[in-house]
């Protein structure tokens, strides 16, 4: 049995279709990305794996149980980070682990825990006073009291900045490498690369890709192309005296789709005939971002942040915050 | 899922804990009562010249054969603090006589001035006296007022120097203890149940339509929904809590009005229930506010549309007695003006049957309030 079974999972606010049909088995020990951008239906399908939500329609098994209806009992078998992790203020990150020590009924050692997400440095901060940073670390340190198997991480590193989000991701590896099963939300790319095993890319309540990154590249993606700095007028040129498919993308880019790849040298011989001056060369391949951007009809700011781009007024863009 | 003693007390711990680190919260639960009894305390403390005013009634008209024996009028002088021969007795005579006409009903009159000593000479004292006749002096007085005890032991060393001086220490005048039904107290004895009171109030009631609103808004519930603990558990922490703090702002603010200003205040078992019910009754009111509320703007801006007339007209600071007969009405809707009032009974009084029907007051709205916050209050919404 996998851990999560989801299938054909719908939740409506009103006429907004947050989750709109959604499946996916998530295997065990995998890390498991939802990625799409504000509001694509992320936090409300990880809230409805965990238990918080109650979906509309759909199935969900999470490690064999009914998240809303066995909530009670899932709870103390996963452990969870939700969006926006927050704690009382006036805690230290070792009385908040020991506190939930107490919930649990287990016994644990709040220093090793706090070793283990790298924050036994704080122990003994108020959590008033700990960084973006160490307050997701004392999150994730929480969700692992119970020893789960299972783990929900709702965009654990949104809002910090470089440094703390890699240290964040050392961590979540280092649970990978434990054999966890870890299920996380993000809306950034590089995140989901890095730590997923396969990703699920979410948007307009639907998942419209799911696989490895190279599987989703494989499926989704355009295929290997050349890249050759010059001017319009070579553009035209190799147009004019090859076969091959060539688009000038302006500023002095232009893009020739490589079927096969003897298409660069026949590229290139028909660039040096020009006379014309060329510089750079390189072939490329769709990353996951040009898949993504093609999917889900948005584009990314400068920190690799996807932003939605709708026409759509009416759709679900609360930044997840239901 | 059994409710979880354990859970309920480590939640109640992390809970204390963290109030205690928070000055804010310790200052308004604690500290701010006790300054509030300290100033109106101070500032009401009225008659400062330490003087009891007592009320008396010389019924001994006559007729003297001389001035001399009038002994009526002399011991009245004497009961002022001067000696029969002009001498002032002490500086620091604890009575002032206030005499009444010897015309009118004297215990009526002593009601009708919300008097609660006062002293009866009976006619026909000097020339009983001057015979070596018992005659008996009436002290009126309340057993529950601080001055009555003043007065009593005032009035009888009075008597006995007039004894002493007469007869060598026979009893001619003997005192009779009187109570008059009208209760006279000091400013303190009541501003110390109404300030309990409004701690009761304050502290549970804007802390938990603070904690639930703004843990609605951060999700705390939600991510506490996620461990073993139940809502009813951290209800119940919470409600425990408080009933602790007014526990403690109780026997603080009791003790400063007995030691700062001798307020005279009765301790009896009657004050437990009180002291569970109210912080319980406030802790679920503040909850419901919390919870019924979009955001913890409007919830702060409801919590105190509900408390701060009810810290004022629910006789905290000042008797409702006072108050015009609209506002005592209003006032009369109030949960609190029900523990106010049980608290006085039960602690200037005496009076356990309007105790009784406090108690009962406050157990209904106090199950009412609870069961409804429990209800509406969700740990993970749907």
């Amino acid at each position: 049995m996998n851990p999560v079974e989801i299938s054909s999972v719908k939740k409506y606010y009103g006429d907004i279709k947050a989750v709109d049909g959604v499946s996916f088995t998530v295997n065990k020990g995998e890390v498991f990305g939802l990625l799409g951008p504000n509001g694509a239906g992320k936090t409300t399908t990880i809230e409805i794996m965990e238990g918080l939500r109650k979906r509309d329609e759909g199935t969900v098994r999470v490690l064999g149980l009914d998240p809303w209806g066995n909530g009670y009992e899932l709870h103390k078998k996963i452990g969870v980070i939700p969006q926006e992790f927050t704690f009382f203020e006036k805690a230290s990150p070792r009385e908040a682990v020991k506190y939930y020590a107490d919930l649990f009924g287990v016994s644990v050692d709040p220093v090793e825990i706090l070793k283990e997400v790298l924050l036994d440095d704080s122990a003994n901060v108020l959590f008033e006073n700990l960084s973006g940073g160490q307050k997701q670390k004392m999150g994730l340190a929480l969700s692992l009291v119970n020893s789960p198997e299972l783990l929900f991480l709702d965009e654990p590193t949104t809002g910090l900045d470089p440094n703390a989000r890699r240290v964040i991701w050392e961590v979540i590896r280092g649970l990978q490498s434990k054999g966890k099963t870890i299920i996380l939300t993000t809306h950034y790319l590089d995140e989901a690369q890095q730590l997923s095993d396969r990703v699920a890319i979410m948007d307009h309540g639907q998942i419209v890709a799911i696989g490895t990154s190279d599987e989703i590249i494989a499926e989704h993606g355009s295929g290997e192309r050349l890249e050759i700095r010059g001017s319009k007028k070579l553009a035209n040129y190799i147009k004019a005296n090859t076969e091959l498919k060539v688009d000038f993308e302006g500023k002095d880019l232009i893009c020739i789709k490589l079927d096969q790849k003897i298409d660069a040298l026949a590229a290139l011989a028909a660039a040096e005939q020009s006379g014309l001056n060329w510089g750079e060369i390189q072939t490329r391949r769709d990353s996951l971002d040009d898949v993504f951007i093609k999917l889900v009809s948005g584009s990314m700011d400068e920190h690799g942040e996807i932003k939605a781009e709708r026409s759509n007024s009416k759709s679900p863009n609360t930044g997840g915050k239901r | 899922m059994m409710p979880s003693a354990k859970r309920t007390l480590s939640d109640f711990r992390v809970f204390s804990r963290g109030y205690l680190r928070n000055k804010f919260g310790l200052f308004f639960g604690l500290i701010f009562p006790v300054i509030l009894i300290l100033i109106f305390g101070a500032i009401f403390s009225g008659n400062s010249s330490g003087k009891i005013t007592v009320y008396t009634q010389n019924q001994d008209t006559g007729p003297f054969s001389s001035p001399q024996m009038n002994i009526a009028a002399q011991f009245v002088q004497t009961l002022n603090g001067t000696l029969p021969d002009g001498t002032r007795i002490s500086d620091t005579w604890p009575i002032r006589v206030e005499l009444v006409d010897s015309s009118v009903n004297f215990t009526k009159y002593l009601s009708d001035h919300s008097a609660s000593d006062g002293i009866l000479i009976p006619a026909g004292f000097s020339a009983d006296y001057a015979a070596g006749q018992m005659v008996n002096v009436t002290v009126y007085g309340n057993p529950t007022s601080s001055t009555s005890g003043i007065v009593s032991g005032t009035v009888s060393g009075v008597a006995n120097l007039f004894n002493l001086q007469r007869f060598g220490g026979s009893t001619v005048i003997s005192i009779s203890s009187a109570t008059v039904n009208t209760e006279q107290t000091q400013y303190v004895d009541f501003l110390i149940p109404g300030l309990i009171g409004f701690s009761i109030l304050v502290s549970p009631m804007f802390s938990l339509v603070n904690i639930s609103s703004e843990y609605k808004k951060t999700k705390l519930f939600k991510q506490l929904s996620l461990t073993p603990l139940t809502k009813m558990e951290w209800l119940a922490s919470k409600v425990l809590f408080y009933i602790f703090l007014s526990a403690v702002s109780f026997l603080l603010m009791v003790a400063v009005g007995i030691f700062a200003f001798g307020a005279h205040v009765t301790l009896t078992v009657w004050l437990i229930p009180f002291l569970v019910l109210g912080p319980m009754l406030f802790a679920s009111l503040g909850m419901l506010v919390g919870t019924v509320t979009k955001n913890p703007e409007t919830a702060g801006v409801i919590g105190n549309i509900v408390t701060f007339p009810m810290m004022f007209l629910a006789g905290t600071f000042f008797p409702i007695s006072i108050m015009p007969q609209y506002l005592q009405s209003i006032a009369h809707i109030m949960p609190l003006y029900y523990i106010i009032e049980g608290l006085n009974a039960v602690m200037v009084y005496a009076n356990y049957a309007q105790a009784v029907i406090d108690l009962a007051v406050v157990a209904a709205i106090t199950a009412i309030l609870f069961v409804a916050a429990a209800k509406v209050f969700k740990w993970r919404e749907s």
